[in-house]
């Protein structure tokens, strides 16, 4: 196959990336308003100290998840562990990266899922498009992402939406579809407008399948926790990076547990929330 | 005017509803239709105008279109071509806005699998209706709960349809229907999801409700029991066209052709057919001015053995027979009145041939019909016979 030239792909993308580059002012907005984002979300989680936010998440876990006493006692032990290995500052940061990047993916997700339900030809177009963002590998993403919005917790979360946005928007869609042709008949026939059916009727009926879609965008940000910690997104990821730079074994897997028991109580909590009626 | 007119009312699903048509007018059949051009006739140009406070029943077997029909009625499903009208407006030219106001206040519907919401409790499944067309929350409440009460579910407001039997669910589906208080309901067999004994309940239920509220009733559905229980008039639907429309009695006596008299072959036609289909004309004496000798002269032109006796103005009093009005005349009396005797079987017009039956079975005389204490006929064993065999039963209550 040697007759023929190779494709000069990658001088295309680096092409259009520096092209959108001409964009800068739409950038900075975007970064300035991530930033913000993510700076109010750690000041409010950071304001209070750390036992008092041990005990109220705690409390908030027994009421929202079924009083389970034990994972109740999880969530309590799991903390205070955090706390007590040092890691407590950079779980704040974390949580904060790990909830903008899902607000924004829940916040552009949904609609877009949404639409994809009302319109076949959005479906197929939108379809190829989530499957491209969940099998590129995530480091990919942050080589355009830092070009765009420099280095730190903005680009992290960024790559972060890419990455952790397709089970949102793919379950939205699947939700709405899969509400019953009798519901919508029936909305249909008692004379429903398109957004009173919408709200009324459709993203009630699809609101457990949305939340595990939710649910799997939260568990996703997480895990591109670490990876953007290599574009200096601070948190648990660089307590992990570092270790790994330094082959510390006991430090890796101290972070390591940090964010498993974070992911564990992201995961018991948006589960239960989207249980009840 | 009718409450509800459907004209030439066509529904083709497919790529090519033009062409589909055109063979339609052609007379073509619904699958050389779909051989030519990969088209399936949902509905085929059916027409028919259902009355103010009629149960007009459509029924059919699964695919015969019935259920696509009723949703053109209310434009869930868009017409290929063809009208319908309620209360003399166009249905079908109706832009989104005056649709949905149709839909809002003329027309509710019931469905098969109750489509409820399951999220909202039962009282707000039945505020739905009202919620959208904005109305205020204390007033849509108290319709609710009376639609509720209507049907029987006062006490289960707070419940979630899952919490509750088939039966009550339907229920709610129906009460959701009615708090709209719309004048047209339309029933997309609602009640056959539910186990015999239940549905049968739920038709004796509407039906009592419809003599509270006499709204009009479009009821879908497969099963021809139900239909002539609840009907007021039947049509039958087979391949998308309507076959034959006609009055319970109609259908079965009358079955417009072959498929017709197979569908209503297997009917307990006991259950359907009145005194009235059956009665003839009674052969009877005026005691006020007729004697024994008239009496025997009119049993013995009628040949038969006994005779019904009537006052002046046909009050039935009773019945002689031909021995004892011999024995009066050999004795050379006048009066009848003594040999009159009083225990006669009677039946009202509307009973149905099933609640006669042992009746028929243990005399021997022809069942007397009565209307307001007047001898308006009589039913003979003969002809009951006749009828539920099937045969045509004619005027003189011989079968022909």
């Amino acid at each position: 196959m040697d007759f023929l030239p190779r494709l000069p792909l990658a001088d295309w993308i680096d092409a259009f990336v520096d092209w959108l580059k001409n964009a800068d002012f739409l950038f900075d907005t975007l970064t300035g308003l991530i930033d913000a984002i993510i700076e109010s979300l750690a000041a409010t989680i950071g304001f209070l100290p750390s036992w008092i936010l041990i005990v109220l998440i705690s409390a908030l876990t027994f009421w929202f998840a079924g009083r389970k006493t034990g994972l109740t006692f999880f969530v309590f032990l799991g903390l205070f562990l955090i706390d007590n290995m040092g890691y407590w500052e950079d779980m704040v940061l974390t949580l904060a990266i790990v909830i903008s990047a899902s607000l924004i993916s829940v916040v552009v997700g949904v609609p877009f899922g949404i639409w994809m339900a009302k319109n076949d030809i959005v479906e197929n177009i939108i379809k190829p498009v989530l499957d491209f963002m969940q099998t590129m590998p995530a480091f990919v993403y942050l080589i355009p992402a830092v070009a765009f919005f420099g280095i730190g917790e903005v680009p992290g979360v960024v790559a972060s939406v890419i990455f952790a946005m397709p089970p949102t928007i793919r379950l939205t869609n699947l939700g709405i579809r899969q509400v019953s042709t009798e519901a919508i008949e029936a909305a249909d026939a008692f004379g429903s407008t398109a957004s009173q059916k919408l709200f009324k009727v459709q993203l009630p009926m699809a609101k457990v399948t949305i939340m595990a879609g939710i649910n799997q965008t939260i568990m996703l940000a997480l895990s591109m926790v670490v990876i953007a910690s290599m574009i200096g997104a601070g948190g648990l990821g660089t307590a992990v990076y570092y270790a790994v730079g330094r082959n510390d074994a006991g430090g890796g897997f101290e972070a390591g547990f940090a964010i498993v028991i974070l992911a564990i109580i992201l995961d018991r909590l948006t589960q239960s929330l989207s249980k009840d009626k | 005017m009718a409450k509800l007119k459907v004209d030439g009312l066509t529904k083709v699903f497919g790529k090519k509803p033009k062409k589909a048509l055109e063979l339609l007018e052609q007379n073509k059949s619904k699958d050389d239709i779909l051989r030519e051009t990969g088209n399936t006739v949902g509905v085929n140009r059916a027409s028919f105008s259902v009355e103010d406070g009629e149960i007009f029943v459509i029924m059919g077997l699964s695919g015969s279109g019935k259920s696509t029909l009723v949703r053109l009625l209310n434009r869930l499903i868009n017409p290929t071509s063809g009208n319908v009208w309620v209360d003399g407006e166009d249905l079908s030219t109706m832009d989104d806005k005056t649709l949905r106001e149709a839909r809002r206040k003329k027309m509710s519907m019931v469905f098969q699998k109750f489509g409820l919401f399951p999220f909202r409790t039962v009282l707000s499944n039945v505020e739905y209706g009202l919620e959208v067309q904005g109305e205020d929350r204390e007033e849509r409440r108290q319709k609710a709960f009376n639609a509720l009460e209507l049907v029987g579910l006062k006490g289960y407001e707070n419940m979630y349809p899952d919490e509750l039997s088939g039966g009550m669910q339907q229920r709610v589906g129906l009460a959701r229907a009615l708090a709209n208080d719309p004048d047209i309901l339309l029933m997309d067999e609602a009640f056959s999801a539910l186990d015999p004994l239940i549905r049968k309940d739920m038709q004796d239920e509407l039906l009592d409700l419809q003599t509270k509220m006499k709204k009009t009733i479009v009821f879908i559905t497969h099963d021809l029991d139900e239909a002539l229980r609840i009907g007021d008039r039947i049509t039958i639907m087979k391949d998308g066209a309507i076959v034959q429309i006609g009055t319970p009695e109609e259908i079965l006596t009358n079955p417009e052709n072959e498929y017709v008299e197979k569908f209503v072959e297997d009917v307990d036609r006991s259950k359907v057919f009145t005194v009235e289909n059956v009665m003839s004309r009674a052969e009877s004496v005026n005691m006020d001015k007729e004697g024994p000798r008239v009496a025997l002269q009119r049993m013995r032109d009628a040949k038969i053995s006994s005779i019904y006796v009537t006052n002046r103005d046909r009050k039935l009093k009773g019945i002689i027979h031909a021995d004892d009005v011999s024995r009066l005349v050999k004795e050379g009396k006048d009066n009848i009145k003594e040999i009159i005797q009083t225990d006669v079987p009677t039946a009202a017009k509307d009973t149905v041939l099933r609640d006669i039956m042992n009746l028929l079975t243990y005399t021997n005389v022809p069942v007397a019909v009565v209307e307001e204490g007047k001898l308006k006929g009589v039913v003979v064993r003969g002809t009951v016979i006749a009828a539920l065999s099937g045969s045509e039963v004619e005027q003189d209550g011989l079968p022909s």
